[in-house]
């Protein structure tokens, strides 16, 4: 592991992504609400590159006809198959199959209307040192 | 449901797979203007003037729900100077030719639309200039890259003649129909066009597409394109189930049909259940000779893509089996939102040899290339 300035405090907007190569692993850092996650720049379904995909929120719904937008600007959506990745833990995440896949969901874990998706895009540690923004890799 | 983690693969260089024939590769124009070069005066006039009248109810916009964001392609597939992805020979390269040492690719270009055209002798024309514009335009540029002889099915005449141009040229290797027709295939009155195709040694190519007029599901006009997107396979099983039940391989039995983007799970099921019924019904087509099933593996070749991802990817290995690995062709569909990648499509170990049939070997024998 070894540390990599990778931007300047300021220099990715929010809602902006900026892709970096230090050592030779190309990543994606991402300026969430203020916040700086960043992802290996490839999609664990089949490879695309992530820095294509649209940032966005999250589309719920409890039943037809009623839906409500969430979680703005922390969700990205691979450029290829959409496949939708929280930026901040790489956990991908889709629409329950069934009811009763729901269901046990939200007993489990209350409030929870989404089901984990299979895949998950490796993070990396982002870290602010004074005006620099820092990967760990 | 399943939440079972799946680890990001390691990129790897695969021989078996590096070198393979893509059965699948979308060519675009940079502009609709760049067909005019190749159509005659009164076709370009009438482009201009008429413009394009399919048997859809809307001009200029597909009659059935699409399509993901990107309009459809690959968001990394726009080229920077703002042309259409698959316009960029360049790109089209960098992304698929050059990346995976594509030996061929096969094109089924989605313009000129001269198979829906309701006025079919412009619907002929423009099948004739999208010819040049690919023989041209791409295989002179780039041999690697085949060229589909579009026709239309609807005017018979022009599509043999078509058929006919274009045999002994070695830049066309298949003969691209699009199934969503005014008639199932199989139907006699398209007889003269298939026989066109297996006296010349064309293979047909029947890629998803195609505005008949009709819905594109059985149960009506879908709401979403998630629910377009699934009726694909439809659209195949109703021809080959056409194909099979008027006869067409018993009168053709060298005509060789590949289905192109309507994946290739389903096939098993069809045929048992046609197998099924033809012990019952066999009376009412004394004709076939052999089991549908029995036609189906003789003369029907699958392509992968849109691959079907089941819960347990080694489910896809036993369909594979199911089908036959010598029938199984890969295709990635690029520049599509939805296109598949060679390294990560199957999620599930093909075991070496199975690898090199369905990568390569297939495809060679089925379009007669020559590596």
């Amino acid at each position: 592991m070894a540390r990599h300035v990778v931007a300047t405090v300021g220099e990715i907007p929010v809602g902006g992504k900026k892709v970096v190569n230090p050592a030779g692993r190309e990543i994606c850092v991402f300026n969430v609400n203020g916040e700086h996650y960043a992802l290996i720049n490839r999609c664990p379904h089949e490879g695309a590159a992530l820095s294509y995909g649209h940032v966005l929120g999250c589309f719920e719904s409890k039943r037809p006809g009623e839906y409500q937008l969430t979680r703005q600007g922390e969700m990205l959506r691979c450029p290829w198959h959409g496949w939708e990745f929280d930026i901040k833990t790489g956990q991908s995440w889709c629409h329950p199959e069934s009811v009763k896949a729901r269901s046990y969901k939200v007993e489990v874990v209350p409030g929870e209307v989404l089901a984990k998706g299979p895949f998950v895009a490796e993070t990396v540690q982002v870290k602010i040192d004074g005006e620099y923004v820092v990967v760990e890799v | 449901m399943s939440t079972t983690v799946q680890e990001p693969k390691v990129l790897t260089t695969d021989d078996a797979i590096l070198g393979f024939v893509d059965c699948d590769v979308h060519p675009y124009t940079k502009s609709p203007a760049d067909l005019d070069a190749f159509l005659p005066e009164r076709w370009r006039k009438l482009r201009q003037s008429i413009g394009n009248r399919s048997r859809s109810a809307f001009v200029g916009a597909p009659n059935y729900p699409r399509m993901s964001p990107g309009v459809g392609m690959r968001m990394d597939s726009w080229p920077a100077d703002g042309g259409h992805p698959g316009s960029d020979l360049a790109m089209m390269r960098e992304q698929l030719l050059d990346a995976f040492n594509v030996s061929f690719g096969m094109m089924m270009p989605l313009l000129g639309r001269g198979g829906d055209e309701r006025n079919v002798e412009f619907g002929a024309a423009l099948c004739t200039a999208a010819n040049d514009w690919e023989a041209q335009v791409w295989c002179d540029q780039e041999p690697r890259l085949k060229a589909a002889i579009q026709i239309t099915t609807e005017y018979t005449e022009a599509a043999i003649k078509e058929i006919e141009k274009r045999a002994g040229d070695r830049r066309f290797t298949h003969v691209m129909i699009p199934p969503r027709g005014l008639e199932p295939l199989g139907r006699r009155r398209y007889w003269p066009i298939l026989e066109a195709c297996a006296a010349n040694g064309f293979p047909i190519a029947l890629h998803l597409g195609g505005t008949s007029g009709h819905p594109s599901t059985g149960g009506g006009w879908p709401s979403f394109y998630h629910e377009e997107h699934p009726s694909y396979p439809q659209s195949k099983e109703a021809l080959v189930t056409s194909l099979v039940t008027e006869g067409v391989f018993e009168h053709l039995p060298n005509l060789r049909v590949a289905l192109v983007e309507g994946g290739f799970a389903w096939l098993p099921s069809l045929s048992w259940r046609l197998d099924k019924h033809y012990r019952r019904l066999r009376d009412e087509v004394p004709h076939l000779k052999m089991l549908p099933s029995e036609y189906i593996r003789r003369n029907i070749w699958v392509t992968t893509q849109p691959i079907e991802e089941p819960e347990h990817p080694e489910d896809l290995i036993t369909t594979c089996e199911w089908i036959g690995w010598d029938r199984i062709m890969f295709s990635t569909d690029y520049p599509h939102w939805d296109q598949d990648d060679p390294r990560y499509a199957f999620k599930s170990k093909v075991p070496e040899k199975e690898k090199r049939m369905l990568y390569r070997e297939n495809a060679l024998s089925f379009y007669n290339l020559t590596a």
